[in-house]
């Protein structure tokens, strides 16, 4: 870590989650500043593979990692692990999957 | 006509609005009021229930349902302009349609309301899934296997999602209140729009961000009143409660919510394509939206949403408290675990599960946790799901039974090993079911599979 390093927590107005769906859940992060939206998404740092090691799940079940220009925010799907209200799921409206992102770390001055 | 005004009262029917919102609303001159009444977010048990099974009970037709019907009635019928209603009863089948018409029905009675009401079907039979799956018309959407025929049987209800089509015959057909059945989130406020000749992508684009009430404001709330005005060529959205506001980021937000990708809004009959999208800050309070365009499939494909029984649930709730026992919490789950399957070694062991959550270490996210560490409390559901609500309640009884009374090393509190919040421990739960289909179907016609039943009320 150097002291350029920092977490998306300290980036980010809104970080969440919710279902896409039964069988997905989306995750949402709007940044403080499109200028900071702009160097997270041109860091490269945010990919299938990163977030796959993030959330410890297969890099084939991070379906989608998209910037959204017009709202400067990065939208993330991934893969259910057991569909929504299906025996053994732990979160039927997918709202509480979003923590591990907010502390996703990189340095932006890199 | 130059401009159309939709009101939005609420992110879903039952979760109320304030009467001032409400009443600024109407001094706009909206030209229809719409409102979801349904979603998948709550889980697959609203679309399995059955009619035995106390429809009373289900949140979505209890008293807040009716707390909202009542002043949107009065208030559509008095301004005459139509009451437009989708995905009723939360999983919008049959059943669900019939409750809430039951509803609709007893507030015009008490409030002498006389009007056309048209009700909207959206339970698809079996036999028609079945037969398009044959002919290769049934794809899974998003990452859901293939569908296949014993899936379709094992669905206790299947429901497929309408797009604006029949809305808008309800509207040319006169309907004052319109009530449907599972429905596209959108469809019910872009059918007036559509039906009006105006632009279909902004038409959807605005039901989208309207659906949710003011959740798509600051700050945001799915209890309050939004209201969209669409126009040639751009849409405006509102927020009618003062001290709220739509600024350029919540709308942008808005419609990235809920969605798998946030360029494309997959709608029946096609996509609303949102690359060309921009928003503009109109006044302080309004955001203005543009470049929304609809591009239609090549083929009509209808969402399927369909739900099967899995068996019936027992829970108990428990906190532990003692040190020593939270330092042998996994031991002594296991070795509950052990001892009720013993127990109950007589039940075909596919017919019965257990499980356990533990609130203060792992409850939200299970096996995702990064976390490791563990609260000065916990708290623990344990979970059983079997195939009669008997035994669910019988193995949870024991598990229970187990970990309050399991000894381990070095254990000091041998009075019990759990704190029960509640007499009775083991609550009967009810039936479980699980969504099995979640599939796209191609159909010849966006009507024919929705039927509309006019029906005139106090008449």
């Amino acid at each position: 870590m150097t002291e350029s390093t920092v977490c998306l927590a300290d980036l980010a107005s809104v970080i969440r989650s919710k279902n896409a769906g039964p069988f997905v859940i989306t995750l949402d992060v709007f940044f403080k500043e499109g200028e900071v939206f702009r160097k997270v998404r041109d860091a490269g740092v945010i990919t299938k593979a990163s977030l796959a090691e993030l959330y410890r799940v297969s890099e084939d079940d991070i379906l989608e990692v998209t910037f959204f220009e017009p709202a400067e925010a990065l939208k993330i799907s991934i893969k259910r692990w057991v569909s929504s209200a299906a025996p053994g799921d732990t979160d039927v409206f997918g709202a509480q999957q979003h923590v591990p992102l907010m502390s996703l770390s990189f340095d932006l001055e890199k | 006509m130059d401009e159309l005004r939709i009101l939005s009262p609420t992110g879903i029917l039952g979760y109320g609005f304030p009467a001032d919102s409400l009443a600024e609303g109407m001094a706009n001159k909206p030209h229809a009021i719409a409102v979801d009444a349904g979603s998948t977010d709550p889980g697959p048990y609203f679309l399995g229930i059955q009619p035995g099974e106390a429809i009373g009970k289900l949140a979505k037709f209890g008293r807040t349902v009716h707390a909202d019907l009542r002043p949107l009635m009065k208030a559509t019928l008095g301004a005459r302009i139509p009451l437009i209603i989708g995905s009723a009863g939360g999983a919008g089948g049959n059943l669900h349609v019939m409750g809430v018409a039951l509803l609709i029905r007893e507030i015009a009675e008490q409030e002498g309301l006389k009007f056309r009401m048209a009700l909207i079907r959206a339970e698809i039979e079996p036999s028609l899934v079945k037969e398009k799956l044959r002919q290769g018309k049934v794809t899974p959407l998003g990452p859901v296997p293939e569908l296949s025929l014993d899936d379709v049987d094992r669905s206790v209800r299947i429901v497929a999602q309408m797009g604006v089509e029949p809305f808008v015959r309800a509207l040319e057909e006169g309907a004052q209140v319109i009530l449907g059945g599972r429905a596209s989130d959108p469809a019910m406020f872009a059918a007036l729009p559509i039906l009006q000749g105006f632009d279909k992508g902004l038409s959807i684009h605005m039901g989208k961000i309207l659906e949710c009430g003011a959740i798509a404001a600051e700050p945001g709330s799915g209890g309050d009143v939004l209201l969209g005005t669409i126009r040639r060529d751009h849409f405006l959205v509102e927020p009618m409660n003062p001290v709220r506001r739509c600024t350029v980021r919540s709308v942008a937000a808005h419609s990235l919510y809920e969605a798998a990708d946030p360029w494309h809004l997959n709608e029946p009959g096609g996509t609303v394509d949102l690359r060309g999208v921009s928003f503009a800050q109109e006044t302080d309070r309004c955001v203005r939206v543009s470049g929304s365009r609809f591009v239609k499939d090549p083929v009509y494909r209808i969402k399927l949403e369909g739900a099967e029984f899995v068996g019936y649930r027992t829970i108990c709730i428990a906190g532990v408290r003692d040190p020593a026992a939270l330092a042998h919490l996994d031991e002594m789950l296991e070795g509950a675990r052990i001892r009720t399957a013993e127990q109950f070694s007589d039940l075909d062991r596919a017919q019965w599960e257990l499980y356990f959550r533990v609130y203060g270490r792992d409850g939200v996210m299970g096996p995702l946790e990064p976390e490791s560490s563990l609260a000065h409390e916990v708290g623990l559901l344990i979970e059983v799901i079997a195939s009669t609500q008997e035994d669910a309640t019988s193995i949870c009884m024991f598990a229970h039974a187990q970990i309050l009374h399991y000894g381990f090393p070095g254990r000091t509190s041998t009075a019990g090993n759990l704190a029960f919040p509640l007499s009775p421990q083991d609550i009967p739960v009810g039936p479980v079911h699980r969504f099995n289909i979640y599939h796209l179907m191609e159909v010849d016609d966006p009507l024919i599979h929705f039927p509309i039943q006019m029906i005139e009320v106090g008449r």
